[in-house]
């Protein structure tokens, strides 16, 4: 969708020689998981249950002010690791290959408002198969942004920042709705659609839940602390919404990342789509913890090409696939963290603005924005 | 209020704080085995028994009901991160005092709990468990005469009955390739020295197989006893046919460990089993697009193996995974990705 296509110089035994290549690291690390990968996982869940109880338990003493500290702090962290290392990761298969029951991606349900099974449709189905196609893929944008500069400009999008702001402190809402496609089924005519009323249900049901947990039975256990404990989970639901909105952000959004137009993936192959997944995502640099607390989806590029590896490979194939990009003559978009926040921030500022016309003859899609 | 209802209600709120977890999810953490979690046990110790067979100690959970003499337990043990299931004769008796259970597993070539189990199993790794289970028992009444009739490892169950004692008269004829191959043979001829049991040896690396008619002269008076055999189907085969032969096949008491085996092949023919439809398939085809062609309501996602939209429970047979090849056989709780699967073999998919 850019002037200049960044593959344009691969021809297509290239692209295909590529998805072997990049099929070869996937098949290697297939055959290594083991004993070692499902130690990871459990001992992440292991702690991840053990800092929320006790970050809890702090909590309901949370009339003191070290103790609210530390209780939201720890909760926060608690609530970041289980939605985007453990929840994300199980959601998608990752861990399915170890046969336990109790980690597995259709008997996960996660500490969020969308309910698993909603999310994964939208999620690892769409997201991960329309990645950063215009109109398929609800997460560009989330259907209430401007995300190119050849969209079609329109008064609404002067307000874009302050949708992406709110977003990002309701992001778990912001998922539940456009997991059930709200601004699509909330037409008069799809309204009353029994499947789409089911699911709503669903949503209703999972918000209720968490809703009750958090801002009602955790505060009501802290008896005098009951206000400072209600203020404490709110602080920690907005840390890790902003938290993990920043980091999906940084996943399709910053300068040099592409996004495609519907008509692009047609007739796909194999090598096109790694090609799509490797031009549409980008990654953030950073030491180990700051992995751990993306989710690993600081390798975004790598969860992209690979989305049902064990999260904890994707840091030692990463060398790897970054040696493809050079060898194909491709940009890996990568960062730290505030540079690749900035950068996406600054595009939904900038295409908040109308652009020069694009070209004679460039795609307007609006239409398939208005869809999404 | 009842204490009952007092405990389910206090049990309630507990699940509103956990949610979406249970509270068992915690409990887990820090008491795996207590009442009421899924039934786990511990290994305590590995006892090597020969070259390649192991006593593994087991303490069970607090849900453990207890066994019979004679019967196995399924054990799912995580073997390179992998949780496979296998079923093992329990091999301590009912009345031990300390409430551990052992099994004893002879590790089969490409076995992969076996071998897991006898040569790497630490103590203090968690197993699942399910309840015992299995008819090939002792009955409350001791029988006064008995026999044994045992090959390899299936010496198991009968060591369970053996040590569970109160026999007046027991004879065991016991095959193994060489004497060291033979599992507990000190406290079989322990047991022997003490007059409690008379034990014939096959060894059959130098005796050849045991003809099974040879039981006239190493057991006259076998037809009177009441026999449990086990060990290799060819053997058991044969003594249902000898026992029926003379007319007393209800004296004979059989156990078989693998009822088949499975063959991957290249293709095969699926059954849908809720469905009730059954196609053929050759080895490259995804079984989503099999059932989807077959009418069966299939759940699919990206077809590309991707968003494990489409995992369905493999009940019988083998798949082939169509990216590496990996055969993926059927046992309870296997689910497998039907758009980048294919049959190896006869396979069952629960749709």
């Amino acid at each position: 969708m850019t002037a200049i296509d960044p593959t344009a110089h691969l021809s297509a035994e290239q692209i295909e020689e590529l998805g072997r290549e990049l099929d070869a690291i996937r098949d290697q690390v297939i055959a290594g998981r083991g004993e070692k990968d499902a130690a990871y996982i459990r001992k992440v869940i292991s702690v991840q249950r053990k800092l929320e109880l006790a970050s809890r338990g702090v909590l309901l003493f949370s009339i003191f002010p070290p103790a609210w500290l530390i209780g939201t702090a720890g909760l926060s962290v608690a609530k970041i690791l289980e939605n985007m290392e453990i929840g994300h990761n199980v959601l998608h298969g990752q861990w399915d290959w170890m046969r336990d029951p109790k980690i597995h991606s259709t008997t996960w349900e996660w500490d969020h408002v969308s309910p698993s099974e909603q999310w994964k449709h939208s999620h690892n189905e769409l997201h991960h198969t329309y990645t950063n196609v215009i109109g398929k893929d609800n997460d560009l944008g989330y259907g209430i942004m401007r995300v190119d500069e050849d969209q079609r400009w329109h008064p609404i999008h002067l307000g874009q920042p302050l949708w992406n702001f709110v977003n990002a402190c309701f992001f778990e809402y912001g998922i539940a709705a456009y997991d059930l496609e709200l601004g699509r089924n909330l037409h008069k005519s799809r309204r009353k659609d029994p499947e789409f009323r089911a699911r709503a249900r669903a949503v209703g049901r999972k918000i209720r839940k968490q809703v009750l947990k958090d801002y009602v039975i955790h505060p009501l256990l802290s008896g005098p602390s009951f206000l400072h404990t209600l203020a404490a989970t709110f602080t920690a639901n907005l840390v890790r919404n902003i938290w993990s909105h920043s980091v999906i952000m940084c996943g399709h959004f910053p300068e040099g990342v592409q996004v495609f137009e519907r008509r692009s993936i047609e007739g796909e192959t194999r090598g096109q789509w790694y090609l799509r997944q490797m031009m549409g995502s980008a990654n953030i640099s950073g030491s180990r913890a700051m992995h751990l607390m993306t989710g690993n989806l600081s390798h975004q590029i790598e969860h992209h090409l690979f989305p049902d590896l064990p999260s904890n490979r994707y840091a030692e194939v990463a060398p790897r696939v970054r040696a493809l990009f050079e060898k194909y003559e491709l940009e890996y978009v990568t960062g730290p963290l505030p540079k690749q926040v900035f950068s996406a921030w600054r595009k939904v500022f900038r295409l908040s603005l109308p652009n020069k016309k694009p070209k004679a003859g460039a795609p307007n899609h609006e239409k398939e924005l208005v869809a999404a | 209020m009842t204490s009952a209802a007092l405990r389910s209600r206090a049990w309630k709120l507990l699940e509103m704080i956990t949610t979406p977890l249970l509270p068992s999810d915690y409990l887990d953490l820090v008491s795996p085995l207590r009442a009421g979690a899924d039934l786990r046990g511990r290994i305590e110790a590995v006892h090597p028994e020969t070259g390649d067979a192991a006593t593994i100690v087991i303490r069970p959970g607090r849900g453990w009901r207890g066994h019979t003499a004679g019967q196995y337990v399924r054990i799912g043990v995580d073997v390179d991160g992998r949780r496979l299931w296998r079923a093992y004769s329990i091999t301590s008796p009912t009345h031990r005092q300390d409430g551990r259970v052992t099994i004893t597993v002879k590790a089969i070539p490409d076995g992969k709990v076996s071998n897991h189990l006898v040569r790497r199993a630490k103590p203090g790794t968690l197993v699942r468990l399910d309840q015992p289970a299995g008819d090939f028992v002792l009955p409350k009444a001791r029988p006064p005469k008995v026999l044994y009739l045992t090959a390899g490892s299936g010496i198991t169950p009968a060591m369970g009955m053996l040590r569970d004692g109160g026999f007046d008269d027991v004879v065991m004829v016991h095959c193994a390739p060489q004497p060291q191959d033979v599992i507990f043979r000190s406290e079989l001829h322990g047991l022997v020295a003490d007059g409690k049991l008379r034990l014939t040896e096959v060894h059959t690396d130098t005796d050849g197989m045991l003809d099974v008619s040879r039981l006239d002269e190493l057991v006259p008076d076998w037809a009177e006893r009441e026999t449990w055999a086990c060990g290799p189907a060819g053997l058991l085969d044969a003594a249902e046919e000898f026992w029926s032969g003379h007319g007393v096949r209800e004296r004979l008491h059989t156990e078989r460990f693998r009822p088949s085996v499975v063959v991957a092949g290249d293709g095969g023919v699926v059954t849908f089993s809720a469905t009730g439809k059954t196609v053929g398939a050759d080895g490259a085809m995804p079984l989503l697009d099999v059932g989807e062609e077959a009418g069966v309501l299939m759940p699919s996602g990206c077809r590309m193996g991707i968003c494990f939209g489409c995992v369905t429970p493999l009940k019988a047979g083998a798949v082939r995974d169509l990216r590496t090849g990996e055969i993926t056989e059927a046992e309870p709780g296997v689910l497998i990705q039907t758009c980048v699967s294919a049959a190896a073999g006869p396979c069952d998919i629960e749709r």
